[in-house]
């Protein structure tokens, strides 16, 4: 599903270079369940970006789904963006004057889906995450575990086989966060390939393979054993 | 994207923010409604003033001594040129298409009617000049057709000299004196108000030939022909200067139609307008640097919003057209509230002002309209490429 081979990414902050990845390889197979953590600064979020085709490498190829990712135009990595990747953020990022239901729609809309073909989508996504009755109501108007919920419904809409989670419960109260994790893992079980990058060690244990990060380098890459 | 979900997403955002979005609209609606109320008013004139000068009739065409290219009374003062007489007037007489000629003099005199006297405007006419004038006797009847040398001393007074002299009593068959001379009143003409200062009512018309020898006078001021409204006006006015030049000798007079006046002033009025318009553009402009202000703060505070739609797969052209789409939004609904405030206060200026004329004519409401949209496209476009051109991971760190 995902193949990075000697992937480098360097910023240059004002004349010093910072090499936020250093020489990444990594292979993720469909339906895997990956956390990556690490310290602040340890290059997790810029390989989030890089996966999530926001970013692009400085060297390195990435391929995603047998696709060449690194060589594709802005255009065209939006567009793979659109169909093949669902993004979960720690701050949720609802967009305030929209319901929950226009916020679900959203990706559909952009991409241009008929309406009759959006509505049910959308309801059948708000009432598996047992959203429906909230479907009318605003961000403000929602709960935390609520928004999370919601923008866990807007990343899967467009059925993309890999799910990207930023803190997803770095927001959240304990209870609401482990809602929110069943559900990822819920989604996980269907067959979603499952990133999460977390401080959150009790979090990134649940994980089946596990990456640590320091310094832009993986130094660990544990597969669990199925207890 | 589809253009319905397009607009709705575009209009989602001046919907939130409903306080904003209508003063920065109100910015543009007083914009246009300045450049349609001013236009308005300019075109009223514009049609006023051209109503001023038809109400002559159309199918007259003007021959004046000296040669001048302003339409006016030249008079004789170029001791060169040779006087236009009544018998240059006769000989235009003998064009086809001409249906009459009438020749003008016009001069100061005292009138009097038992001890009752008043200076006014006399004319020298024939018998046409109410086609020329576009002007009816209300009673009794007009000058009748005869030589103009050997007229009879007949006049006809205007409304208001009637209304002077004779009050309520019946004028017609009673003497008057003009310049000295006896007159008997044939006929009183109706009332024809002011044209641009000059009172046409309160006139006397007598024969052309006795008026020449009144004032002490050679030629004619002024030679009307009047020709058959289906005949070509240049063909009519070149058999004219034909004739004219055939008897003096050379072109010493001007001949004017009434299409060469009619277009000059048009020309200046349109300019008129035009003028007037760019003076309610100024503010159209500055409730467009509005909608740029309120475009690029909007931008700043919807980072993370850009940053979510890049992430979701939006393109950087859906994010540029979306607010291009918002900034012209907003100004569309700016300029059609700006048409009502325009073309309601150009009605309500026409209501209260009578004496002010305007007209909104359809073609400018579009065109106004259309003006407004080109305003929001050029101030949203800065705003929107910044919005475009931001990097999806910085925006989205924004919040």
């Amino acid at each position: 599903m995902i193949r990075l081979t000697g992937i480098n990414r360097i910023f240059e902050v004002g004349d010093e270079k910072v090499h936020a990845l250093n020489d990444v390889d990594l292979d993720v197979g469909a339906g895997e369940y990956l956390s990556i953590m690490g310290p602040s600064g340890s290059g997790k979020s810029t390989l989030l970006n890089l996966l999530g085709l926001l970013d692009r490498p400085t060297s390195g190829t990435y391929y995603l789904d047998d696709v060449d990712a690194s060589s594709l135009s802005e255009d065209e990595r939006a567009t793979l963006r659109r169909d093949k990747i669902g993004f979960v953020f720690q701050f949720f990022h609802l967009i305030p004057r929209l319901t929950a239901f226009e916020n679900v729609e959203l990706p559909l809309t952009l991409a241009g889906v008929e309406p009759a073909e959006r509505r049910p989508k959308v309801e059948a996504a708000l009432e598996s995450l047992g959203l429906m009755p909230r479907a009318a109501h605003r961000p403000e108007q929602l709960s935390g575990g609520q928004r999370q919920r919601v923008a866990i419904a807007r990343a899967t809409i467009m059925d993309p086989p890999v799910l990207l989670a930023d803190e997803p419960t770095g927001n959240l109260d304990s209870a609401s966060g482990s809602e929110v994790i069943d559900i990822l893992e819920e989604l996980n079980h269907r067959g979603i390939t499952l990133l999460v990058v977390t401080h959150d060690e009790a979090l990134g244990k649940r994980a089946k393979r596990r990456i640590h990060m320091v310094d832009g380098a993986i130094v660990e890459d544990v597969q669990q054993t199925p207890s | 994207m589809r253009g319905r979900d397009f607009i709705r997403l575009s209009t989602s955002a001046i919907v939130a923010h409903r306080m904003r979005s209508f003063l920065t609209a109100l910015g543009i609606a007083v914009g246009i409604g300045a450049v349609v109320l001013l236009t308005s008013v300019g075109e009223g004139i514009h049609k006023f003033v051209l109503a001023e000068f038809t109400q002559f009739g159309t199918n007259i065409i003007a021959i004046n001594p000296g040669v001048t290219t302003t339409h006016g009374v030249s008079g004789a003062v170029f001791n060169t040129t040779r006087p236009l007489t009544l018998d240059d007037a006769d000989a235009l007489r003998r064009i086809p298409q001409v249906l009459g000629v009438t020749s003008f003099v016009q001069g100061n005199a005292e009138v009097e009617h038992g001890k009752l006297g008043r200076s006014v405007t006399v004319f020298g006419a024939g018998a046409q000049t109410p086609d020329v004038l576009q002007l009816r006797p209300a009673i009794g009847r007009f000058l009748p057709d005869e030589d103009p040398r050997t007229a009879r001393a007949f006049a006809v007074l205007g409304s208001k000299l009637r209304d002077e002299l004779f009050g309520t009593q019946n004028p017609l068959g009673e003497n008057v004196r003009i310049g000295g001379e006896r007159y008997r009143v044939i006929g009183v003409m109706e009332s024809k108000g002011q044209m641009l200062g000059f009172d046409l009512d309160d006139t006397v018309y007598i024969p052309t030939g006795r008026a020449l020898a009144m004032f002490n006078r050679e030629g004619v001021m002024e030679i009307d022909v009047l020709y058959d409204p289906e005949a070509n006006s240049a063909e009519v006015a070149a058999q004219i200067k034909r004739i004219l030049i055939a008897r003096h000798g050379f072109e010493d007079f001007t001949v004017t139609t009434q299409d060469d006046m009619l277009e000059t002033l048009g020309g200046i009025l349109d300019i008129l307008t035009l003028a007037v318009g760019a003076l309610g553009g100024i503010s159209l402009v500055v409730g467009g640097v509005g909608i740029l202000t309120i475009m690029i703060i909007s931008v700043n505070e919807r980072t993370g919003e850009i940053g979510l739609l890049r992430a979701l797969g939006a393109s950087r052209q859906q994010v540029l057209s979306l607010f291009i789409g918002e900034a012209v939004v907003l100004a569309s609904l700016g300029g059609a509230a700006g048409l009502i405030l325009g073309v309601g206060g150009a009605w309500l200026l026409g209501a209260t002002i009578p004496a002010l004329p305007t007209h909104t004519p359809l073609s400018y409401v579009l065109m106004a309209e259309l003006l407004a949209a080109v305003v929001g496209l050029t101030a949203g476009v800065i705003p929107a490429r910044r919005a475009a051109s931001l990097d999806p991971i910085e925006a989205l760190r924004s919040e």
